[in-house]
């Protein structure tokens, strides 16, 4: 039994705002992969829950608009992106990164949205989301607003996203990802069921023949407070040749980063990680795009 | 509190009073008897209480049940045939000898059921990923790794997809 003072099953979206307004102290609660471990570690316990758990057909789906963006919605497991066709089609790379997290049960459970909204550092779909500069569409009791993921994360666990506010769609710009071939990388120290001590996330533009990086975008997971994109490093090697961008990538991308010491790696070995991780993400994204290296 | 739960456990329509506050594994293991439903780490991690919610496997330690509302759930229990035979899956993990100490196995089997069901074929490689939620602490990972590509190779036999 878990220590739960009370659980209301919002009805709509609009519904569930409402009862987030009623109680300034509800918690909300999706998937539960993160939610309902916190009340067992009693961190929440006896708080008030307002589930969006049976909001899929509100809060689900992932569709290809008519302007080709591709539209996420939070309450896709993990599963859902990893197996949806347009992702597979259009951005695996998401794919690949959603497919890391936990194990095959948890990635039935918890969501994209959930992974996002608790602003951890290692969730597994940010780097990729941060990369692509996904747009977070978020509703409240005024309306909706987009927020792009470079200004989401304000701290560890913060992000902006108001108590009577909701996560109501993730959407990746066309043009944020055709093109673009990608690669993600978790460094944990079993292969299943652990949280990164390092994730990278490589996405690269190779010119018509295939022997420049016309474009790189770079992003980290832990290896700062909060996901991170590498500014220095992106510009540092986009429009370098492939093998020189592989190469300059990763030393470029210690400007950007700033790890801590933590039980699962020093902040020494995290920035070894940095290094040479992102000159192997961005040869495998440029493997997948068609590079000869 | 208590709140009426319907839904169809292991093939048969149920209506139980629940508490909004249990876990799906509670519900089953205690309200119902079901007590294949293993509790290990009761955090999502090790997978003895995995369980199939209409036809996909979760950890039902972190499932609350008044998520199941008019779900279909399936465990161990609903595996019998209607002799009271074990399914080809479940002779298959005695035939490897896939048990140990038998803590893991009915979630383990329950992760096996989704992915024989899928009619497809895996490389080993694939399997370990597909039951890499499921920890035995007795390592007997070999053995239930054979027992699950045998079931998986049995099945594909009859509802394999046409290649």
């Amino acid at each position: 039994m878990y220590d739960i003072a009370s659980i209301y099953q919002a009805t709509s979206v609009a519904d569930a705002i409402r009862a987030l307004q009623a109680d300034p102290g509800a918690i909300l609660i999706a998937g539960g992969t993160d939610v309902l471990i916190k009340i067992r570690e009693g961190k929440l316990a006896g708080c008030a829950l307002v589930s969006i758990h049976e909001l899929g057909e509100e809060l689900g789906g992932i569709t290809l608009a008519d302007n080709g963006d591709v539209e996420i919605g939070p309450l896709s497991t993990f599963r859902d992106v990893t197996y949806s066709p347009v992702i597979r089609q259009y951005i695996p790379v998401l794919g690949e990164a959603t497919d890391m997290a936990g194990g095959p049960q948890l990635r039935a459970a918890g969501t994209i949205g959930g992974n996002v909204c608790n602003g951890i550092t290692s969730a597994d779909s940010a780097s990729t989301l941060m990369a692509l500069d996904a747009v977070l569409v978020v509703r409240g009791p005024a309306g909706e607003r987009k927020v792009p993921i470079a200004r989401w994360y304000k701290g560890v666990g913060k992000v902006d996203l108001a108590h009577d506010e909701l996560l109501v769609k993730l959407v990746i710009p066309r043009e944020n990802y055709a093109g673009f071939t990608g690669h993600y990388i978790k460094y944990a120290q079993r292969s299943a069921m652990d949280i990164a001590t390092l994730g990278v996330s490589c996405l690269v533009k190779l010119s018509g023949d295939k022997q420049t990086a016309e474009a790189v975008k770079l992003a980290f997971g832990v290896a700062g407070p909060v996901p991170m994109r590498a500014p220095a490093a992106e510009a540092a090697v986009s429009g370098l040749p492939i093998e020189a961008a592989i190469e300059n990538i990763g030393p470029a991308a210690l400007q950007d980063v700033n790890p801590r010491t933590s039980w699962r790696a020093s902040r020494e070995f995290r920035l070894q990680l940095v290094e040479e991780l992102s000159g192997r993400a961005l040869r495998e994204a440029a493997r997948k795009g068609g590079a000869g290296v | 509190m208590m709140e009426i739960l319907r839904c169809t456990v292991n093939n048969k329509p149920v209506e139980l009073g629940i508490d909004p506050r249990e876990s799906l594994a509670d519900t089953l293991r205690q309200r119902l008897g079901l007590t294949s439903v293993k509790k290990g780490c009761e955090v999502g991690e090790c997978g003895a209480c995995t369980v199939l919610v209409d036809g996909v496997a979760i950890d039902s330690c972190i499932y609350l049940s008044v998520w199941a509302q008019g779900k279909t759930i399936l465990t161990v229990e609903g595996l019998q045939n209607e002799n009271g035979e074990l399914t080809p899956l479940q002779k298959a993990f005695v035939e490897e000898a896939a048990v140990q100490c038998g803590f893991c196995t009915p979630g383990i089997i329950m992760s096996a059921v989704e992915i024989v069901g899928s009619g497809k074929l895996y490389t080993r490689d694939e399997l370990r990923k597909l039951i890499s939620g499921h920890l035995c602490r007795c390592t007997g990972y070999e053995n239930i790794l054979n027992a699950v590509e045998r079931a998986v190779n049995e099945a594909h036999k009859f509802v394999g997809e046409k290649e």
